[in-house]
């Protein structure tokens, strides 16, 4: 039994080995640029719309809804990043109702590519947002020695992230595996099932995360510092209220 | 015993352990998180939506630990790096 399809070879040409992990990723693109291509070729601003124009109309408002709900800012710059990581990840998860089909997100190749776009993008965003002053100076947001905290944070959430998509993924197509030697007749079907859901809950919780980090880089951190600089302030002129109450909020 | 048997017989022993005793900490976790969720949902039905998203990402990243201890077994069992060594050694 394999642990991923990093070692499943779909063509060999010369040196080159084309492993299923890249076949199928290559196949997804393919698929979503394809299907997107033909959708929004004839694109209508009537209220007679065609039905595939809907769904793909009613994923992107989704998306740009969850967004606002988790960063509480404007979904534009975020969008295309966060939407692709989400539809890539929901799509080569979903296809893998298909006979024959290794869903490229279960070789950790894949989900560490991905968890790397995520780990470039934090401060790319976050240098977009506030410069790169102010958004290197997050690192040293509650004192200087928190320095080595914050940079091995960065790494280790990383890493959880790839692991956590492959871990999920594989998992999936292992119980599979290992149940059609055991019981080969409805059960796999139903672990089926729930690896579908599981894919799917994954793509959301890496899309999610992924906009976290990005948000906590940008907006989160410069609403915090105003609020403790205006407590500082209103404590400074001998008001006593408002530091208790930011500290209330900090309990919370 | 030969090096091969040991090294079996270490791998399955721990890849066992380490799924058994992983599952413990995560599974207490989430109840807690998951118990907690519903009694705020119970009190503040309107932030139902918000509740849930925040418990769906706060489960994922409890869960993430019990995912690294699958990992570990999943390689202790099909692509143990000493086993390979190993028979590479005895094959070459």
């Amino acid at each position: 039994m394999e642990i991923s399809p990093d070692h499943i070879k779909i063509l060999q040409v010369g040196g080159l080995t084309l492993n299923a992990t890249i076949f199928f990723t290559w196949v997804v693109m393919l698929l979503m640029t394809a299907g997107s291509w033909l959708v929004t070729r004839r694109l209508r601003t009537e209220t007679e719309l065609s039905r595939w124009q809907n769904l793909l109309e009613v994923i992107v408002t989704g998306i740009r809804d969850q967004i606002r709900g988790v960063s509480k800012q404007d979904p534009g710059p975020y969008l295309h990043f966060v939407g692709t990581l989400f539809l890539f990840i929901a799509v080569s998860n979903l296809l893998s109702i298909v006979p024959g089909y290794q869903p490229p997100t279960g070789s950790l190749s894949t989900t560490a590519g991905l968890a790397i776009c995520v780990f470039i993008a934090v401060p790319v965003f976050g240098i977009a947002e506030s410069g790169v002053a102010g958004y290197f100076r997050h690192y040293i947001r509650p004192t200087f020695f928190m320095l080595p905290f914050n940079i091995m944070g960065e790494f280790s959430r990383s890493i959880a992230l790839a692991v956590r998509l492959f871990g999920n993924v594989m998992s999936g197509t292992m119980i599979a595996g290992i149940l059609l030697s055991i019981t080969p007749l409805l059960f796999p079907i139903v672990m089926q099932a729930l690896g579908l859901l599981t894919g799917m809950i994954q793509a959301y919780i890496f899309a999610v995360l992924a906009m976290v980090y990005i948000a906590s880089a940008t907006r989160a951190f410069r609403e915090i510092e105003e609020k403790r600089e205006k407590a500082e302030t209103a404590a400074e002129k001998g008001k006593e209220r408002p530091v208790e109450k930011s500290r209330e909020e900090k309990g919370e | 015993m030969d090096n091969l048997g040991l090294i079996a017989i270490v791998s399955i022993a721990t890849a066992g352990i380490t799924i058994a005793i992983g599952s413990i900490g995560p599974a207490l976790g989430e109840a807690r998180a998951v118990a907690n969720a519903l009694s705020a949902i119970a009190q503040q039905p309107d932030e139902a939506n918000t509740i849930t998203r925040t418990l769906f990402v706060s489960l994922a990243m409890i869960e993430s630990t019990a995912i690294y201890c699958f990992v570990v077994s999943m390689i202790l069992l099909f692509a143990n790096p000493f086993w390979n060594y190993i028979l590479g050694k005895a094959g070459g």
